[in-house]
């Protein structure tokens, strides 16, 4: 073993990163394509077939107990769809721009992918028993870098459509835009309260997303304000967590708010001319962006790789002894951080199979309606309610803005539908 | 007539939409853990009803005897004309001799039926019935229609209620002819 590891720490820097990479997005990819699988599956048990169920090879067919059960599970249909993509024949239409159209696909892919060096996945104890990232790139400006990127996801969705040269792509490809625009706003600033709370005023601040698990990770210490560090955020900021929620299926193009590619208006939205191989590299951007979209969740909002509330990491390694085996306890943190985001995964296939697609104008009155100024709000909330903390200004002070907030919300939000009624 | 919809104005708990989700997602997550409703197509076949409108057949009585006389109605009623059939006379020294006639040919092109079982309720003969089978499948045109001997060999035995062509025969035994 630690052979293994004089020898990994010898490798030249680039050639780390670049194994470290490659390691990654061989874990991301399968995953990705087997989120397709998941997704029929559930959607098959939650309207009471067995969803797919043939698929087998002959000489697996074989295998007395575990193969047919695996057959059952369909696991082998994973293996059949992405046969069939790789070696379907890619056609290109004789009436789209060529050159942009075959490069949607990889603009698709680049930013799922990036997205994911700056996402932590793990941690483990160093010698010095600090907390040490499992990260491609720890990187300070973490989220805004996800952000950033994430963001640039949209260009895909333009391309394709325009190149298509044909209506609906195009359509689809517009309301991509526009509806990622959208969101895009009460997505950063519902996650403002999380980094404001984070990041103490005075000290150097910092918006990498290690911190934010670093800053769950307490433990409890009684009844008093020093036990709010080991509190998960969902429960410290509900609202932000929601509209981070709500923003993310919107930013993923997931089911309620998959205008791009609403079957039902526009034939198969930004993708209808694509087939094979390039389609599929959508589809698996689709679940890679999931994927990350739903890590990053965990990681502001659930704790990271903190097995419970108030109950870290850390600790767990000393019950288990773990804290002199890296290795070990890295596995188990990214353990941890992987079954709560295929949680979230799961949450986001629950609730497209839950919830109907909303009208055009009803996600646009939301987004900007709705959304946008309940992030405002809970970040003025918040900001004020740091501050009182922060300085001390004694419960009176919490007293004015708890009522400040239920009077804001009244006006905000009760009044006006009242006047509403049609 | 026209009627108005008396239309509730929403609860709070609706207009905050979320709990309506929550609601659904308690449904379809209730849901996961029913037995699916389904049935395994070519393992489990479906239980088929009595009076059901399958494939159309020709039926031979409890004797072997077949009990088309193609009298040819069911030709002529066929809306879409997908059964041809060609009389031809029976043997004098066959043992159903008695018998009016039989079909020599009697095609049912599968690709035009449309299974309205016309042809089952005008057959005086009671010898052309729509049974159970409900899946034809064939590689070409040809295959899809039915000759005669197909014909018998899906429809097999009913249960006869008159022994019409019997009772004629022993009839003219005793020498009154009708």
């Amino acid at each position: 073993m630690n052979a293994l590891i004089q020898f990994w720490s010898n490798l030249p820097l680039l050639l780390q990163t670049l194994i470290k990479g490659l390691a990654v997005i061989l874990v991301i990819f399968p995953i990705g394509g087997a989120c397709s699988l998941v997704e029929r599956k559930v959607s098959a048990w939650m309207q009471g077939r067995p969803g797919p169920n043939r698929a087998i090879p002959f000489w697996f067919a074989w295998v007395p107990v575990l193969g047919p059960f695996l057959q059952k599970l369909g696991v082998f249909h994973l293996m059949a769809d992405g046969g069939k993509m790789f070696l379907k024949e890619d056609p290109v239409p004789g009436h789209v721009n060529k050159f942009y159209f075959t490069i949607a696909p990889l603009v698709a892919m680049i930013p799922a992918l990036t997205t994911v060096t700056a996402v932590p996945f793990g941690a483990y104890l160093d010698g010095a028993g600090q907390m040490v990232p499992v990260v491609l790139a720890n990187l300070d400006v973490g989220i805004l870098a996800v952000f950033a990127v994430s963001s640039l996801g949209v260009y895909a969705l333009i391309l394709a459509g325009w190149a298509s040269n044909s209506k609906y792509p195009f359509l689809g490809g517009v309301r991509a835009s526009a509806q990622l625009i959208s969101y895009e706003l009460s997505m950063t600033l519902s996650v403002l309260p999380v980094f404001l709370w984070v990041n103490a005023p005075g000290g150097s601040g910092s918006l990498s997303l290690f911190n934010v698990v670093q800053a769950q990770s307490g433990v409890w210490q009684g009844f008093s304000t020093d036990s709010l560090g080991g509190v998960w955020y969902v429960f410290l900021m509900p609202v932000s967590a929601i509209v981070f929620l709500v923003s993310l299926f919107a930013e993923t193009n997931r089911l309620p708010f998959d205008m791009a590619e609403g079957e039902a208006d526009l034939v198969g939205g930004f993708h209808t001319e694509y087939g094979s191989l390039k389609w599929g590299l959508f589809f698996v951007a689709e679940y890679a962006h999931m994927l990350v979209g739903s890590g990053v969740f965990v990681l502001l909002f659930l704790g990271g790789w903190n097995p419970l509330p108030w109950l870290p990491l850390f600790k767990l390694a000393g019950w288990l002894h773990l804290a002199n085996l890296p290795i070990v306890l890295g596995l188990l943190s990214i353990a941890i951080f992987l079954g709560k985001t295929l949680f979230f995964i799961f949450v986001f296939m629950w609730v497209r199979w839950t919830v109907p697609r909303f009208r055009y104008d009803q996600v646009m009155k939301l987004g900007w309606q709705k959304l946008l100024p309940l992030a405002i709000g809970n970040l003025i909330v918040y900001a004020i309610g740091i501050a009182i903390h922060e300085l001390q200004l004694g419960w009176l002070a919490w007293l004015a803005l708890i009522a400040a907030t239920i009077a804001a919300g009244w006006v905000a939000l009760i009044l006006p539908e009242k006047k509403a009624t049609l | 007539m026209a009627y108005t919809v008396e239309r509730k104005p929403l609860t709070l708990a609706e207009r905050f939409y979320l709990p309506q989700i929550l609601a659904g997602m308690k449904v379809t997550f209730v849901r996961i853990f029913r037995p699916p409703v389904t049935l395994q197509y070519p393992e489990e076949r479906p239980a088929i009803p009595p009076g059901y409108r399958g494939v159309p057949t020709l039926v031979m009585d409890p004797n072997g005897r077949e009990k088309c006389v193609s009298c040819q109605l069911c030709e002529f009623v066929c809306p879409p004309k997908a059964i041809r059939i060609q009389p031809g006379e029976i043997p004098p020294d066959a043992p159903t001799a008695h018998v009016e006639r039989a079909p020599k040919t009697f095609d049912i092109d599968m690709l035009r039926c449309i299974y309205c079982g016309l042809c089952q309720e005008v057959c005086p003969e009671e010898a052309i019935f729509l049974q159970n089978q409900f899946s034809m499948v064939g590689y070409t045109r040809a295959e899809m229609v039915n000759n005669k001997a197909k014909l018998y060999e899906l429809g097999g035995t009913l249960p006869d209620q008159h022994f019409k062509w019997d009772k004629k025969k022993t009839a003219e035994e005793h020498g009154n002819a009708h």
